[in-house]
C-alpha cells in the first residue's frame, strides 16, 4: 500500500524487539468475540488511478459553477480567487501542520492568525478577532451564548432577515444549551419592526446586513434600543465583501460581529468548509470563544506569537470553558487572509463596487422582464425577486436551459407558503453583459 | 573542500551565537515582518476591472472611513507567505508524534480530487437535480463510515470532532426526552479530552468524573456506583487517552444500558481500530468520527476540521437534518429540512448551515478508497505497531506510565524519568524541537503526572521510527546526567527561542496597532 513505509521484514523486526509473534497480541485488550477476523465488507485497496476514475466519474454528473450563468448566493458566493491563494495555501508547511500550540515552530502559522485577526478586526469596524470559527452559522450560535454570558440574560431576539440556516443553527444551540430564543417571522421586505421585541429581559438582538433578503439594515437605532435595555446587539453578514463598501457594523454600535468569510479564498464547495469570522469589543475579549493568537517576545527578546488567553478554553477548563470548540478553521482562514493581503482596501473597495454594480445592473434587467418585481430598495450584490410563478418550479425550468438562477426562498423557509413565489439572486464580479442577458432570456421564455 | 578538490578558503570561526547579520536573517532563515509593516494602503496585488455607470442601491449605508488594510502586489504576496510558512514544522518534514492528534501523512490525491470542479465548483444550494454526484458521495463517504463502525446511521453535517460531540449529546438528550425522562448527569472519565465535559455542559448537563483504576483504564464497577435514573450517558473513549483499550468496554457498555442510559464515544482515537474492531459490536450508541485524524484530511494549522457523528439503533432516529435518505428503488434522497423528514423524530434542528465539510468527504473518501478495507486494517496495525516499538525501545529510558498493557495507537510515558534532573516535560519537549521533531502531546491526559503522549501513527518507515528513538534516548540520558541547563535553553535552533505565553496572557496584544499610536496611547 503506497501510503505504508513499513515492509513485512520491518513489522517482523519490530514484533520481534517488542516480544511477540504476531500483531494480534498488541490487540489482546480487546474482547477476542470483538476482534474481526475478516475484512469488513468494502472494497480492497485501489491505485491512484482507479481512485482518479471513480471520483471524476461523481463529479462529472455534477454541474460545475463556472460551466453556466450562475447567480446562486444565500450565504455562500461565487466569486474570483486569485491563483496564488490555492498555491500557498498547499504549501507543506500550512498544510500539514497542526494548532499551532507549539509557538517556537508554529510562527509562520500565528503570525498569518495575528494578521487575519487584525484584518477582521479593521473590517468590521471591532476592537478584536478570533483566530476563526467553523463558519458563519456556529460563529452566530456562539455570539448568542456569549451574550447570554455577559447579561445572563436568557433570551434572544433573532431577525427575521437572518439566513434561515443561520436561524435554525442558533435556536438549535440555544435550545440545547436551556435558552430562550425569540425569532420574528421571514422579513423579505426589510420592514420588519424589530424594535418592539427588545425588552428588559433580552440578552440580544441578532440581525443581518445585507440581510437574507438583501436588504441593506440600519444597525444604529437597534443598537441604541439594545443598549438602552442592557441588551447587547448581534450583527451578522453573509457576505463578507460587503464591507469593502458599506459601513461596518462595529461602526453602528454592534457589540458582537459574526459572518462568513467564504467569499475570499475560499471555494464553493457544496457548503464547506468555510470560514467564520468573530470580533468583539476588548472589554468582551475574555467571555470570546475559539481560538487567540496575541504577540510577545521569546527569550531573546524577539517579537513572537502564541495562542493567548487559553483559559478560556476546554483544554485548560474542560466543563467551565466559555465553548466546547478546539478547532478553528485553520487553512480556510488563511485563504481569507491571502486574498484579503493581495486585495487590500484598494483592491477590496473595488471588488465590492463591481459586485454592486454587476447586481444593480442585473436587477434592473430582470426588473424589465415582464411579471417580475424587486423587492429591494437598497441591496449589495444580491436581492429579492417576486415571480409570477412558484420559484422552485422555475429555477428548475431555468437550470434545464443551462442557468442557475438563485435560491427560491420557500427552499429554505419551509413552512411558509407565502414565500413560494420569491427568488433570493446574487450576482459577483464572474458575472459579465452576457450572463445577464441570458438569465432575463431564459426568464422571460420560462415565465411567458 | 570545494568539488575540485582544491581547498576552499579558511573561514573566520565565530560562533553562531555570536554572529548577528545586518538583515537579521540567516541564510535560508529569512525574518518576515507583518503584513501591517511590509503591505502599503495603496497597494494590490488583484487587477479588478473596473465598475463602470451606475446608479448605486446603498441607501445611506456607505463606508466613510478607509478600512486600514494594506495590500501586497502579488510577488510580494507570494513572498510573505512563503517566509512564514517555513517558520512552521510539518508533517511533510518530520515526525509529528503528537499523541491524541494522529498526525498521519496527507496524500496529494486527496488535494486534486478535492479542486475538480464538480467538486469544488459547486453551491450548496443549486438545485439538487444538478448535483447528483455530490450527493452520491456524502452517500457513500456516510455507507463506508457505517460499515467501519457497524453503527445504523450517520448524521454528516458536524463541522469538527467537538461539534459532532455536540451532535451526538443532543442526539441522546432528545431520545431521553422523547421517553417522558429527565436526566441531567453525565459520566466522564478523567482521561477524556477537554472537549467531553465543555460539551456535556454547553447541553445542559452535570458532570461527574470517573476515576481512572492503577492500570490506566476505566473500573466497571466505578461506573455502576455512578448510575441511577439521573444518569443520561457516560462519553467513554476507547481507545482511551492513555493510548489504552479499555479491555471492560462491553460490561461498562452493558450497565450503561440496563440503567437507561446511553453510550457516547469520542472517536478521536479510531485509527487504532479501524478494519480490526467496530465500536457498534462494542455498544456504542454514539460516535463522532474526527475525518482530520483517521481519514487523513490535513490539519490546515488547526483546521477545518470535520465530525460526522454515527449513532446506533437506538438513537438512529435522532439525527439532525440534513441527511441522505434511501427510497425504496435504493435512490438518495437529500433531506433539507425537519419537514421533509417527518416520520423521523428529528427533535432538534440543523447543527450548521447547508450540508457540513463536503471538502474534506470528498479528501476521505478518496483515502479511503486507496486504502480499501484492506489497507485501513493495516493501517491500524501498522499504527499500533509503530507505538509499541516505541515504547518498547523507550520503555528502559524513560517511564512508560501503564507498563502492564499493550498500547494501542499511542504510548504514554510519565515524568517519573525526569525526578530530581530540574528538567520538566516541557523542558524536555523543547529539546526535542532542536533534534528536529515536533514535541509529542504533554501534560495530557491529565491521569498522569507530566505526560508525555506518543503517537507516531503508520506513515513512518522503521528508519523514522529509530532515529527518533535515538534521539529521545539520547535526550532522556543527558537529563538524567544532570544537565538541565541545556534543556532549559531550548531550543537554540527554531525560529525562535521559548516564547514567553505569560507576558501575552498578562498584556493581551490581540491585534497590530501602529506605533504611532502606540507612542500615544503611553504618554
Amino acid at each position: 500500500m503506497r501510503y505504508l513505509p513499513l515492509a513485512d521484514h520491518d513489522r517482523q523486526a519490530m514484533l520481534r524487539t517488542i516480544g511477540v509473534s504476531h500483531v494480534d497480541a498488541l490487540f489482546a485488550d480487546v474482547p477476542a468475540d470483538k476482534l474481526l477476523d475478516r475484512l469488513v465488507a468494502l472494497p480492497t485497496a485501489k491505485s491512484e488511478i482507479a481512485v482518479e476514475r471513480h471520483l471524476a466519474a461523481m463529479a462529472a454528473k455534477n454541474v460545475a459553477a463556472g460551466a453556466v450563468p450562475f447567480f446562486v448566493g444565500a450565504g455562500a458566493y461565487r466569486h474570483h480567487v486569485p491563483a496564488t491563494v490555492d498555491h500557498l495555501i498547499q504549501r507543506s508547511e500550512f498544510l500539514t501542520s497542526y494548532t499551532p500550540y507549539q509557538a517556537e515552530i508554529a510562527q509562520g502559522t500565528l503570525q498569518y492568525l495575528f494578521e487575519f485577526q487584525t484584518q477582521v478586526a479593521r473590517l468590521t469596524g471591532m476592537d478584536v478577532a478570533n483566530a476563526s470559527m467553523y463558519d458563519g452559522s456556529t460563529a452566530t450560535a456562539e455570539a448568542v451564548l456569549m451574550a447570554h454570558r455577559i447579561t445572563r440574560r436568557s433570551k434572544a431576539v433573532v431577525s427575521g432577515g437572518l439566513h434561515p440556516h443561520y436561524r435554525g443553527v442558533t435556536r438549535t444551540t440555544t435550545e440545547l444549551a436551556g435558552f430562550a430564543v425569540d425569532t420574528l417571522d421571514p422579513d423579505p421586505t426589510g420592514t420588519e419592526d424589530i424594535l418592539a421585541r427588545i425588552d428588559g429581559e433580552t440578552s440580544c438582538v441578532v440581525v443581518q446586513s445585507p440581510s437574507f433578503y438583501g436588504h441593506l439594515i440600519d444597525l444604529k437605532p437597534i443598537a441604541e434600543k439594545a443598549h438602552a435595555v442592557g441588551a447587547l446587539l448581534v450583527a451578522v453578514f453573509t457576505e463578507v465583501v460587503s464591507l469593502g463598501l458599506i459601513e461596518p457594523p462595529g461602526a453602528q454600535g454592534a457589540d458582537i460581529v459574526v459572518g462568513e468569510g467564504q467569499s475570499l479564498g475560499n471555494p464553493l464547495t457544496f457548503g464547506g468548509p468555510y470560514v467564520g469570522l468573530f470580533a468583539t469589543r476588548d472589554k468582551y475579549v475574555r467571555q470570546m470563544p475559539g481560538r487567540l493568537c496575541g504577540e510577545t517576545v521569546d527569550a531573546d527578546g524577539k517579537r513572537a506569537f502564541v495562542l493567548t488567553l487559553s483559559t478560556r478554553e476546554q483544554h485548560i477548563r474542560r466543563d467551565k470553558a466559555t465553548s466546547n470548540i478546539c478547532t478553528n478553521a485553520g487553512l480556510c482562514s488563511l485563504a481569507f487572509s491571502i486574498h484579503l493581503s493581495l486585495l487590500g482596501q484598494t483592491g477590496l473597495t473595488r471588488l465590492a463596487r463591481v459586485n454592486h454594480a454587476n447586481a444593480v445592473k442585473l436587477a434592473d434587467r430582470l426588473a424589465a422582464v415582464p411579471g417580475v418585481a424587486v423587492l429591494n430598495d437598497t441591496f449589495f450584490n444580491e436581492f429579492t425577486l417576486r415571480l409570477p410563478k412558484n420559484a422552485a418550479d422555475v429555477v428548475e425550468a431555468l437550470a434545464a436551459k443551462g442557468v442557475l438562477a438563485g435560491v427560491p426562498a420557500r427552499r429554505l423557509e419551509p413552512k411558509h407558503p407565502h414565500l413560494d413565489d420569491l427568488l433570493v439572486v446574487a450576482s459577483t464580479e464572474v458575472n459579465t453583459d452576457e450572463d445577464r442577458e441570458a438569465f432575463a432570456v431564459a426568464l422571460a421564455e420560462v415565465l411567458g | 573542500m570545494n568539488s575540485q578538490g582544491r581547498p576552499s578558503a579558511p573561514v573566520l570561526a565565530v560562533s553562531n551565537a555570536e554572529k548577528t547579520t545586518t538583515t537579521g536573517n540567516r541564510g535560508l532563515a529569512i525574518e518576515e515582518a507583518l503584513l501591517f509593516e511590509v503591505g502599503r494602503l495603496d497597494a494590490t496585488g488583484v487587477d479588478v476591472e473596473d465598475a463602470g455607470d451606475f446608479v448605486p442601491r446603498l441607501g445611506s449605508h456607505v463606508r466613510k472611513a478607509p478600512i486600514g488594510l494594506p495590500g501586497l502586489t502579488e510577488p510580494e504576496a507570494m513572498r510573505h507567505y512563503v517566509r512564514l510558512s517555513r517558520q512552521n514544522y510539518a508533517i511533510d518534514l518530520g515526525l509529528y508524534p503528537l499523541g491524541s492528534c494522529t498526525m498521519k501523512h496527507n496524500p496529494r490525491l486527496n488535494e486534486k480530487m478535492v479542486r475538480l470542479p464538480g467538486f469544488a465548483d459547486i453551491h450548496p444550494l443549486q438545485p439538487l437535480s444538478t448535483v447528483p454526484g455530490a450527493v452520491a458521495l456524502i452517500a457513500e463517504l456516510g455507507r463506508w463510515l457505517l460499515e467501519l463502525t457497524g453503527m445504523a446511521t450517520v448524521a454528516m453535517s458536524p463541522k469538527a470532532g467537538a461539534h459532532g460531540e455536540m451532535c451526538g449529546m443532543a442526539a441522546i438528550k432528545a431520545a431521553i426526552a422523547a421517553r417522558g425522562e429527565t436526566r441531567d448527569v453525565v459520566l466522564v472519565p478523567e482521561s477524556a479530552h477537554g472537549t467531553n465535559p465543555a460539551t456535556a455542559a454547553l447541553l445542559g448537563f452535570k458532570v461527574v468524573p470517573v476515576p481512572a483504576r492503577a492500570d490506566g483504564t476505566v473500573d466497571p464497577e466505578e461506573v455502576r456506583k455512578r448510575l441511577g435514573p439521573e444518569v443520561a450517558a457516560i462519553m467513554l473513549t476507547n481507545p482511551n487517552t492513555c493510548g489504552l483499550f479499555e479491555r471492560d468496554v462491553v460490561a461498562i457498555a452493558d450497565a450503561v444500558h440496563a440503567a437507561g442510559a446511553y453510550f457516547y464515544a469520542d472517536g478521536a482515537n479510531f485509527n487504532a481500530i479501524v478494519g480490526k474492531v467496530r465500536p457498534g459490536d462494542l455498544g456504542v450508541d454514539a460516535m463522532h468520527i474526527n475525518l482530520h485524524k483517521t481519514f487523513s484530511t490535513p490539519h490546515g494549522g488547526g483546521g477545518p476540521g470535520a465530525g460526522p457523528v454515527v449513532l446506533s439503533e437506538r438513537l438512529a432516529a435522532f439525527a439532525p437534518v440534513p441527511f441522505v435518505r434511501f427510497g425504496e428503488d435504493g435512490a438518495a434522497e437529500f433531506v433539507e429540512t425537519r419537514r421533509q423528514a417527518a416520520g423521523t423524530a428529528t427533535p432538534f434542528g440543523r447543527v450548521t448551515a447547508f450540508h457540513g465539510q463536503m471538502g474534506m468527504f470528498v479528501r476521505a473518501l478518496a483515502y479511503m478508497l486507496s486504502h480499501g478495507a484492506d489497507g485501513m486494517r493495516r493501517a491500524s496495525e501498522d499504527a499500533v505497531l509503530a507505538a509499541n516499538y516505541v515504547k518498547a525501545r523507550l520503555g528502559d529510558v524513560m517511564s512508560v506510565a501503564f507498563p502492564d498493557r499493550p498500547a494501542m495507537h499511542e504510548a504514554l510515558f510519565d515524568d517519573r524519568f525526569l525526578e530530581g534532573t530540574g528538567v520538566t516535560t516541557l523542558d524536555f519537549a523543547k529539546a526535542m524541537i532542536d533534534e528536529g521533531y515536533h514535541p509529542m502531546t504533554m501534560y495530557f491526559p491529565l491521569v498522569v503526572h507530566g505526560a508525555l503522549l506518543i503517537e507516531p501513527t503508520e506513515s513512518e518507515s522503521k528508519a523514522s521510527l529509530d532515529q527518533f528513538v535515538d534521539a529521545m534516548r539520547a535526550l532522556a540520558e543527558r537529563a538524567r546526567a544532570g544537565d538541565a541547563a541545556f534543556f532549559k535553553a531550548a531550543p537554540v535552533f527554531a525560529p525562535r527561542k521559548r516564547v514567553d505565553e505569560t507576558r501575552a496572557a498578562r498584556q493581551p496584544r490581540l491585534t497590530w496597532t501602529p506605533p504611532k499610536e502606540e507612542r500615544a496611547a503611553a504618554e
